[in-house]
C-alpha cells in the first residue's frame, strides 16, 4: 500500500528525461516559429507575443533587448541604384510592417502640386496635364527643402519652379511631350502677377507668383546636380500642327498619405522566408513528377545510384507557395510548406529621388520620431 | 491622452492623435513582450479621424511608466535596425567593389597571358 501511494505523488514533467530544461519542446518550437501552409489554408499564422505564453513551460516569452540586438541580422542580396532586395532576420511582423508603412506613405518627397497654365490649345484637357505632371518624379533630394503651409510664401526653399513650353508648327508631324521638356526655373517664377496697384513703381521689378531672393543654383548640392524629372522619356501629352503648351509647374515636399504622388518607393514589400521539407523520402517517378510540378524549380533530382533517384530541396527562397506540389492526393504527407515568422526578405523600388538603402534608413529615423513624440506626449 | 486612470493608474487607456497602424502595432507588440503587462491593445474608433487608442493594463505599476518604457525599447530596437543595415549595406558594397576589380584584374590577366 505504502509503495503505490508514493507511485501515486505528482511527478513534474521535467523529470522526464527528453524535455530540455528551459527550452520548448520541438512540436511547440515549430509553432511558435512557423506559420504552416496547409492545403486549405495557413495555421499558426499569429506570432505568440505575450510575454507569459509559455510560462508554465517555465520558458520567458519576454522581450529582452539585448537578446534581441545579438540576433537581429540584415543581409543584402541585392542593391542597385533603384531596388535593393535584402532579409531581415529576428524581428516580428509588427515592426516590419510600420517600416513597409512608413516607406509606402510617411516618406517626404517632392514633386509638381501647383500648375500655372498660360496656353494650352493640345486635347489634353488642363486638368488631366495637371495630374500627370504632378505624377512625373523629380530627381532631387527632399531634405534640401521644406515643407510650405497655405499662408507661406513661395520661396527658393520651399519650392522648385519647371517651364514646359512647346509649340508644334503648321505643316509639321505630330510631336510627343516628353518630360525631358521640363525646364528647371532656378531664379523661380518667370509668369509676371497682375498688379492692380496704379502707383505701383515701373522701375521695379514685377511681381510673379514667387518670391526667390537668391538663385537656387546658389545652394552647393544643386549647383552640380541641376534639377531635373529623373526618367527624360515619360509622354506628358502628344500635339498636332498648331497646338501649343505654356505652363508654369511648381513642385513642393509632400507626404504619401496625401497623395500618392508623393511616395518615393514605385512599391515596397515583404515576404517571409518560404521553408521546403521533406517529411518523406521521394523516390523515383515520385521523384520526376515533384521536379516537374514545380513552377519556380524548387525540387533537384539527386542520383543514388543503381538507378535509384531521390528528390531535394535546392532553391526553397524561390518557393511563391503556388501550393502545386501539395495539389494531389497524398502529396500533403510527404511535403511541409511553411514560412519562418521573423525573417523577412525585404524588397524596396525606389522612384529615383533618393537611393533605396537611404530611404530604408530615413523610414527607420521616422519610427525612431513617432516614439519620441509619444515619450514627450506622456511626460 | 490618458482616460481610465483616476482610481487605479495601473490600467489606462491611451488616446494618441495623428497616428495609425504604423505606430499603434508596432507600440502593442512591444507592450505585450514586457512581462509587467497583464493586457495590451489598440483599437481605431473610426478610420476616417486619425486617433488610436491604446490599452495597458498592469501588474500594478502606473500604465504610463510602461507605456513610456515600451517606446524607449521600440527606439532602441530601431537603432539597433538602423545600425546593423548601414554595416550590412556597407559589407555589401565594399565586397561587390572587390569583386569587380577582381574580375577587371583577370580580365587584364588573360589580355596579357594571350
Amino acid at each position: 500500500m505504502a509503495g503505490k501511494e508514493e507511485e501515486n505523488k505528482k511527478f513534474s514533467i521535467w523529470d522526464l528525461p527528453d524535455v530540455p530544461m528551459g527550452q520548448l519542446p520541438p512540436h511547440l518550437e515549430l509553432q511558435r516559429s512557423r506559420v504552416f501552409c496547409n492545403r486549405d489554408a495557413p495555421i499558426h499564422t499569429e506570432s505568440v507575443q505575450y510575454s507569459g505564453a509559455y510560462a508554465s513551460m517555465g520558458v520567458d516569452n519576454s522581450l529582452r533587448l539585448d537578446h534581441f540586438c545579438n540576433n537581429f541580422r540584415v543581409e543584402v542580396v541585392r542593391l542597385t541604384e533603384e531596388d535593393m532586395e535584402f532579409d531581415m532576420i529576428g524581428i516580428d511582423a509588427a515592426i516590419a510592417n510600420a517600416f513597409r508603412r512608413i516607406l509606402i506613405a510617411e516618406l517626404p518627397t517632392i514633386a509638381i502640386e501647383k500648375v500655372l497654365i498660360a496656353n494650352n490649345t493640345s486635347i489634353v484637357q488642363d486638368e488631366v496635364l495637371a495630374h500627370r505632371l504632378g505624377l512625373v518624379p523629380i530627381g532631387v533630394d527632399p531634405r534640401l527643402f521644406e515643407y510650405i503651409s497655405e499662408n507661406d510664401q513661395p520661396n527658393e526653399k520651399n519650392t522648385i519652379v519647371f517651364k514646359l513650353h512647346v509649340r508644334c508648327e503648321r505643316g509639321s508631324p505630330r510631336i510627343t511631350v516628353k518630360s525631358d521638356e521640363l525646364k528647371w526655373l532656378p531664379k523661380g517664377s518667370e509668369l509676371v502677377k497682375e498688379s492692380r496697384n496704379a502707383t505701383s513703381d515701373s522701375s521695379s521689378k514685377p511681381e510673379t507668383y514667387t518670391s526667390f531672393s537668391c538663385s537656387q543654383e546658389t545652394m552647393p548640392e544643386l549647383a552640380k546636380n541641376p534639377i531635373a524629372p529623373k526618367y527624360p522619356d515619360i509622354i506628358i501629352a502628344k500635339l498636332g500642327p498648331g497646338q501649343e503648351i505654356e505652363l508654369e509647374a511648381h513642385a513642393v515636399k509632400g507626404m504619401g498619405k496625401t497623395h500618392a504622388k508623393w511616395s518615393p518607393v514605385a512599391t515596397a514589400w515583404y515576404r517571409m522566408l518560404p521553408e521546403v521539407v521533406l517529411l518523406e523520402e521521394v523516390e523515383d517517378d515520385l521523384a520526376e513528377e515533384l521536379k516537374v510540378k514545380c513552377p519556380v524549380n524548387v525540387f533537384d533530382i539527386e542520383d543514388l545510384g543503381k538507378g535509384k533517384k531521390r528528390a531535394t530541396v535546392a532553391r526553397p527562397r524561390a518557393c511563391t507557395l503556388c501550393r502545386e506540389c501539395i495539389r494531389g492526393e497524398e502529396w500533403e504527407q510527404r511535403i511541409a510548406l511553411r514560412r519562418v515568422k521573423d525573417h523577412f526578405i525585404f524588397t524596396i523600388e525606389s522612384t529615383g529621388a533618393l537611393p533605396p538603402e537611404v530611404l530604408f534608413t530615413e523610414a527607420v529615423k521616422i519610427l525612431e520620431d513617432k516614439c519620441e513624440r509619444v515619450i514627450s506626449e506622456l511626460s | 491622452m490618458e482616460h481610465g486612470s483616476f482610481t487605479d493608474n495601473s490600467a489606462a487607456t491611451f488616446s494618441l492623435t495623428e497616428e495609425d497602424h504604423t505606430l499603434a502595432n508596432a507600440v502593442r507588440f512591444t507592450l505585450n513582450q514586457d512581462p509587467r503587462v497583464t493586457f495590451s491593445g489598440y483599437c481605431i474608433p473610426h478610420p476616417s479621424h486619425a486617433r488610436v487608442n491604446i490599452r495597458v493594463q498592469t501588474t500594478g505599476e502606473p500604465a504610463r511608466e510602461i507605456l513610456k518604457d515600451a517606446c524607449q525599447d521600440l527606439m532602441l530596437m530601431c537603432r539597433n535596425v538602423r545600425s546593423s543595415f548601414d554595416k550590412a549595406v556597407e559589407d555589401f558594397k565594399a565586397s561587390n567593389s572587390v569583386k569587380a576589380m577582381n574580375i577587371d584584374s583577370q580580365d587584364g590577366d588573360s589580355e596579357e597571358s594571350e
